[in-house]
């Protein structure tokens, strides 16, 4: 059975029917994305004085690596420009150079994954530390001349599992103090000081992990998502670019419609980070 | 913008069509110069002290409205598409002031500006 307009308009709407359809979804994934950028704003606007931002730690604001955060931005710009012109050169019948624009762009999507997974292992390594007289102070911690990684959770410290394992000294990598807009305090310069603290002096102490402050958890939600949108979208381009273009011999018209919605995907992904970025590491 | 969304209107080939195709590879390479910039500007706006959050985060929110324009106007062809999806976006525009109008108004009822000091221990 053939199905009516997928590769012709519709003579009514103009449209080819999967164009209809991933504008529809598209317009879902808006909203999708709204509540969850809207769940942000409240919980910022409703966090407790002293809290968001945090009075002793200057959070978050800056918390998160901005040039990392800023490359990674260039990085999916420009799987947004290649996916564009792959979808151009299949109009100006080049499949050659559409296959390269589009590994070009599949390879984008993984290096923006690797550097995100990057970004989240730091934050699962990095720990905020409060102590008894009142202050707080973040950094890479050192227990046992080990340094904690987050792919293994017996790695998590607590102060309960500190006194549970009899350590009474950990070693800490202060980070650089800042000011209350998040900047890093000039004479602080960039060398990471290695403090001592003894687990008596210490509070709480607890890892960047979304438990730790509303801010992670709605953070480490729309990241997350808007990252298996980034690995979903990898996946279908990746299979347009190679086992799928065999339609480009038997249905080119189809072939390229199939890229224009894809592409359309792509660039909605590009759109939501557009936004999360200033968001969530610059405000 | 011309004519480029009817996808299908002819086989793929004739020299008009290539040399349309080839004007829009120049926007797209322009608007791809654009974004790297508004990423820049983005990123340059941190740094600057407006002593007010209001301020800063309507210019971080203009910016990136303009960078969504760029790719939704131009890389997603929303400035020459047909009724029927301008249709369909409409109806999200306005759930999604929605959503956000009534974010914004439930906030006021939320105890912001609390005078509890609140020492948080996780």
């Amino acid at each position: 059975m053939e199905i009516p307009y997928t590769y012709k308009p519709r003579p009514d709407t103009g449209l080819y029917n999967a164009k209809v359809g991933i504008w529809l979804f598209l317009a879902s994934e808006i909203m999708l994305f709204g509540a969850l950028f809207s769940a942000y704003i409240l919980l910022r606007v409703s966090a407790p004085v002293g809290f968001w931002p945090d009075v002793g730690l200057a959070w978050p604001r800056g918390l998160l690596n901005i040039p990392i955060g800023t490359f990674n931005t260039a990085v999916l710009i420009t799987s947004s420009v290649t996916v564009v012109l792959a979808w151009a050169s299949l109009k100006m019948n080049n499949f050659a150079r559409f296959r390269v624009y589009m590994v070009i762009t599949v390879l984008c999507a993984f290096a923006f994954l690797g550097i995100k997974s990057f970004e989240y292992n730091d934050k699962f390594s990095h720990y905020v530390i409060r102590l008894q007289d009142g202050k707080a102070l973040t950094g890479h911690i050192e227990v046992d001349g080990k340094h904690p990684r987050f792919w293994n959770f017996s790695d998590q410290w607590s102060v309960a599992k500190l006194a549970d394992q009899k350590v009474t000294k950990i070693k800490v990598e202060v980070d650089p103090e800042r000011d209350m807009n998040g900047h890093v305090k000039a004479h602080g310069s960039h060398d990471h000081e290695v403090r001592e603290v003894a687990v008596s002096d210490i509070v709480s102490l607890s890892s960047y992990t979304p438990a730790t402050h509303p801010f992670f958890a709605v953070y480490f939600l729309i990241t997350a998502l808007h990252g298996l949108h980034v690995l979903g979208g990898a996946l279908v381009l990746g299979y347009f670019a190679f086992p799928g273009a065999k339609m480009w011999k038997s249905n080119p018209e189809q072939f390229i419609n199939r890229i224009e919605v894809g592409g359309l995907f792509w660039h909605f992904v590009d759109l939501v980070w557009i936004f999360l970025f200033p968001v969530v590491y610059l405000l | 913008m011309s004519q480029h969304s009817d996808s299908t209107s002819d086989s793929h080939g004739g020299d008009d069509h290539d040399h349309d195709i080839a004007a829009h590879v120049r926007t797209y390479l322009i608007i791809f110069g654009a974004l790297l910039i508004g990423t820049v500007l983005t990123v340059a706006m941190y740094y600057v002290d407006f002593s007010s959050m209001a301020l800063t985060v309507a210019i971080a929110l203009f910016i990136a409205s303009i960078k969504a324009f760029l790719v939704a106007g131009y890389f997603m062809h929303l400035l020459s598409e047909k009724k029927l999806v301008y249709g369909v976006l409409v109806l999200s525009a306005i759930f999604f002031v929605g959503l956000m109008g009534l974010t914004l108004w439930g906030s006021n009822d939320l105890p912001r500006n609390s005078t509890t000091k609140t020492l948080y221990v996780p």
